[in-house]
């Protein structure tokens, strides 16, 4: 299973352990990490490969800590928590070895932050400053040497291999959680990248555009194209399939600008596809209806209509088109009987509107002749 | 779903059947994706199409369209025949076991090979992997319920399930994927024409009782309304008279289009209140605009049965109103005024009504919902169905033959057609269609059609051809594919410009009545070559049999090798000039009846 995120209560109840961490008493559930037992005791630990819903990976080294009768620093990401363990994050070997992995990190990778999307939320960015290197040294760190294309073929978003640090957290975003493969590292040494199968544009290959890499990448290297970062989220439920995936949506003024799947939730633990992610601008988009319209006298229904909407209805109020549905129902009823009207519920509307929309039809229109799209 | 999603994870067989999930149902897909990949798990797909997950599954049973209850009568033919069955399960907590044995005595995996098409040493060794474990599960979509044989399907299912003491636990279970958002709320809900909230009959006096208190009225209608299909009828004498429309776009998603238009155009009066001005909408008298779900609140229902609660995140554009506001307002004017309760206060009343949402109330929806039956306020919700004992009491083995499905091939029409869904659209397009990105990554629609067929019919990916059923004619650009099968086309029905419910079969389940979308027979030629054979009889006759129809001009053996050698020219001077694309066309299929 790809997902810690929602330990059940179950597994809530398995036996803790107690460590030492920088002086503290920690609590932690058998199993975990060192450094989730510190992350749990909210004792930061630099991270950049760690990703809690991913298996651990041991590849930047900013992890490092000192574990008392182990031999020299050790990884806290790959290192189990054992009873009884006594943990230092701040020693001058751990600050050294740090220093070394950000500085090796740094100098291949090339990128101005002021115009990154991912600036301010960048972890390599945050990571970087805690360790004290500051924006000018960036500059300096960088050797800037190989300038490698942006890969711009999907519609979705951008990958810059130049401002990826092979944390490797989007392979296995997409191995671990989508099950999909679609990229790996590849290549050596130097030459190292996130390639697909053939090294083809994203869009060629067998992605399936879900972006679980992009909610996981650190760094500007994956970002959505057109980004602009929410102010607020408000979280619901995907409209589009059964699953029911529970989302946050993110919002800028009045319009949806991100999604993000909600890691909490027993149905998605955060997960989602491309139809949840990325298919939330269709609330915005300009051919939504915003006024009651009623068909033009003459207007035969024959016409096929391409585009020229506006010539066969006219807008009309609230009060004047509801005014004449009911006038014409109660005609209708009156003339032919209930059972001459039908009504069509639908699946994309709540339980709240399903509701009413059966009593409507059975208590005022006086019929059963409801139903809805279940069959296709 | 008899089970919950996470069960998908703990069950050690998945017999996965009529589901594309990956691109259907994308999350599910994942984790039945996760089990095979990382957790051993056994993976059976039944499915005529070589989906993604029939690419990873251990046994993937290739059968033709609308012939499930033979390949699973078959399985339970071995499996009772092997003695695999689960004993216990079956003697404490079912009945109709030998009506079953007796039914299914015939199916031997050699009779059902006959008319599945799947090797009888297959059905041999999924029976025997699917009754060799303690947890199976099993998992369908529409590729099971849209047939002439749906409900048959369905109970097969369950047979096949019962038989091995696959249900009430954790891990085991029915789980049909519900299409959309809240499908299963709508049904829950009440919006079906036999069964008022919670399932409840509206045959049953003392459930309209109980309506009729709350609701302030005195005489509910007791007959079973029309199914949506039947209020669409235009046969003399039946269908109705007016119809009202909440975001729903029949025109696009339902069979046969142009009866859907036509019978929706007979109406004395139609309204359709929707967020988009749809293909329905258009030829409405009056169009009632809505919110979207990001604008407003309440609940959805998702395929385990979890009610979740949906939030408003954006102001409406213009004037539209959220359709529980539509139809209170609407109520109102008619007469019958509703009180105007908000989505809280609604659900209220709907708890009230319907036994099995008696503790869905908001204030316990804050987390992450809660799944029916959920009775009382402290009922904490149900994540699996029928564990100890079933509803009815013992659950029952419904014995079915099989029945082929409406629609077989014929000349006229030697191939079978199926619809679905893919991944990057949804339903009638409405929305996915306004999305950029969603629209970007799958702009247009194609029909998938086998290499063999391809070869046979002289088309090549990218052609544009014309499919036709006894109902109606498109065009769509063609993709070579072998995951689909021989003799079978797919095509999805997301795109209103390649409208494929114009040819789709309005035969449907007796019961469910729900439409076989699975199996309309069409026949496929290359655009061109239609065309021009409408206002040509040669080119007609060509199109049906091009040996025969060149045989007409008796034609010197210096002629015909000519034509052979691919010098269209001879051809050109009786017929007049012909398309590039068609002269390519002939050329090859001479070329292949060895003319
Ligand atoms: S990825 Fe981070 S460090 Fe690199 S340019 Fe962007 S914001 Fe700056
Ligand atoms: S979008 Fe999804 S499928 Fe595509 S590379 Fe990223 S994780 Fe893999
Ligand atoms: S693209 Fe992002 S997630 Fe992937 S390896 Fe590079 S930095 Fe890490
Ligand atoms: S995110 Fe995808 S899988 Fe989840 S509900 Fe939405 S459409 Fe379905
Ligand atoms: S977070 Fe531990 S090595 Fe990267």
């Amino acid at each position: 299973m790809t997902t810690t995120a929602s330990t059940t209560a179950e597994e809530k109840k398995v036996a803790t352990i107690t460590l030492t961490i920088d002086g503290k008493k920690v609590e932690a559930p058998k199993g975990v990490t060192v450094l989730e037992a510190a992350l749990g005791a909210d004792i930061y630990i630099p991270t950049l490969c760690y990703d809690p819903d991913l298996k651990p990976y041991g590849a930047c080294r900013l992890c490092v800590v000192e574990i008392d009768g182990m031999r020299g620093i050790v990884s806290s990401c790959t290192t189990p928590a054992a009873d009884k363990m006594v943990v230092h994050t701040e020693t001058p070997k751990v600050n050294q070895a740090r220093r070394i992995a950000i500085e090796l990190i740094m100098a291949n990778h090339i990128g101005d932050c002021l115009t990154c999307a991912k600036n301010q939320q960048c972890e390599l960015q945050k990571v970087a400053r805690y360790l004290g290197i500051e924006q000018e040294h960036f500059d300096r760190l960088r050797k800037g040497t190989r300038v490698l294309p942006i890969d711009k073929s999907h519609p979705a978003f951008d990958r810059d291999h130049n401002k990826c640090i092979l944390c490797g957290r989007c392979v296995r975003a997409c191995q671990e959680i989508a099950g999909v493969g679609a990229i790996d590292l590849a290549y050596r040494g130097y030459a190292a990248k996130v390639s697909t199968f053939g090294d083809k544009p994203i869009h060629d290959s067998i992605c399936e555009s879900c972006g679980e890499c992009i909610a996981r990448c650190p760094t500007g290297a994956l970002v959505p194209k057109r980004t602009r970062q929410a102010t607020r989220h408000v979280k619901t439920i995907c409209p589009y399939c059964g699953v029911g995936c529970s989302i946050y949506l993110g919002m800028r003024g009045n319009e949806i600008v991100e999604v993000q799947g909600d890691r909490e939730s027993p149905v998605n633990k955060g997960g989602l596809c491309v139809k949840g992610r990325f298919g939330f601008d269709f609330v915005n988009h300009p051919s939504r209806l915003t006024k009651p319209l009623i068909r033009k006298e003459g207007k035969g229904k024959d016409i096929q209509v391409n585009g020229n909407f506006k010539d066969i209805f006219r807008e009309a109020t609230w009060d004047e088109a509801l005014d004449l549905v009911a006038k014409r129902l109660n005609q209708i009823k009156e003339k032919y009987g209930p059972d001459s009207i039908g009504v069509l519920s639908s699946a994309k509307c709540t339980n709240e509107e399903n509701y009413l929309l059966q009593k409507f039809t059975r208590a005022v229109i006086g019929t059963n002749n409801i139903d809805h799209c279940a069959r296709l | 779903m008899t089970n919950s999603i996470a069960d998908v994870g703990k069950a050690e067989l998945l017999f996965v059947i009529g589901s594309n999930t990956t691109e259907c149902h994308p999350i599910i897909g994942r984790l039945i994706r996760q089990g095979v990949k990382f957790k051993g798990t056994k993976l059976i797909i039944a499915d005529p199409r070589t989906t993604e997950l029939a690419k990873m599954a251990s046994i993937h049973l290739r059968h033709k369209p609308g012939t499930d209850v033979a390949l699973i009568n078959a399985m339970m033919h071995v499996i009772i025949e092997e003695n695999l069955l689960n004993k216990k399960f079956i003697q404490e907590r079912t009945e109709g076991f030998e009506q079953l044995a007796e039914t299914v005595k015939k199916y031997t995996p050699e009779m059902a090979e006959k008319i599945t098409g799947v090797p009888s040493t297959d059905i041999i060794k999924a029976a025997r992997m699917f009754a060799g474990v303690d947890k199976a599960a099993v998992l369908y979509g529409m590729g099971i319920t849209q047939h002439t044989t749906g409900t048959d399907n369905v109970k097969t299912l369950a047979n096949l399930l019962m038989l091995t003491g696959n249900i009430g636990r954790e891990g085991t279970g029915l789980s049909p994927l519900r299409g959309q958002n809240n499908v299963q709320g709508a049904c829950d809900m009440g919006a079906l024409p036999n069964v008022l909230t919670g399932y409840q009959a509206v045959t049953d006096q003392e459930k309209r009782k109980a309506a009729e208190t709350a609701w302030g009225v005195s005489a509910l209608p007791a007959k079973p309304g029309l199914t949506m299909g039947e209020m669409m009828s235009t046969k003399p004498g039946s269908g109705v008279k007016a119809m009202y429309i909440m975001g729903e776009n029949p025109i696009i998603t339902d069979p046969d289009m142009r009866h859907t238009r036509q019978s929706l155009t007979n109406l004395e009066f139609l309204v359709v209140q929707d967020i988009f001005p749809t293909e329905t909408a258009v030829i409405a008298d009056v169009i009632l605009p809505a919110m979207a779900y990001a604008e407003k609140d309440g609940t959805f229902t998702n395929t385990e049965r979890r009610v979740q609660r949906v939030r408003k995140a954006v102001e409406p554009p213009g004037e539209a109103k959220a359709d529980w506001e539509i139809i209170t307002l609407l109520a109102e004017k008619m007469g019958h005024p509703f009180g105007r309760k908000n989505p809280e206060q609604i659900m209220e009343e709907i708890a009230s009504l319907t036994p099995i949402y008696g503790g869905i109330h908001y204030d316990r929806l804050n987390g992450y919902g809660l799944q029916w039956p959920c009775t009382d306020r402290n009922h904490p919700g149900t994540p699996f169905l029928h564990q100890g004992k079933f509803n009815r009491g013992l659950g029952k083995f419904h014995a079915v033959e099989y029945k082929p499905p409406a629609e077989s091939v014929s000349s006229g029409f030697p191939l079978i057609l199926t619809t679905g869904r893919i991944l990057e659209h949804y339903h009638a397009g409405s929305m996915t269609r306004r999305s950029e990105v969603l629209d970007k990554l799958c702009p247009n629609g194609t029909i998938d059609i086998h290499p063999e067929d391809a070869l046979k019919l002289g088309i090549v990916d990218g052609d544009i051809v014309a499919i036709a059923s006894e109902r109606g004619k498109i065009e769509a650009p063609v993709r070579i594919t072998d995951e689909t099968a021989p003799g079978l086309a797919f095509m999805a029905f997301h795109w209103s410009e390649l409208p494929v419910n114009v040819v789709t079969s309005t035969a449907s389940d007796p019961s469910a009545k729900i439409p076989e979308f699975k199996v309309s027979a069409v026949k496929a030629v290359l655009a061109v070559l239609d065309r021009a054979s409408q206002d040509n009889a040669f080119f007609a006759r060509l199109a049906e049999n091009p040996v025969e129809a060149l045989k007409e001009y008796d034609l010197t053996p210096e002629e015909k090798a000519a034509i052979a050698s691919g010098d269209i020219r001879k051809i050109e001077s009786w017929v007049g000039k012909l398309d590039e694309r068609l002269k390519k066309w002939l050329i090859a299929r001479l070329q292949q009846e060895k003319w």
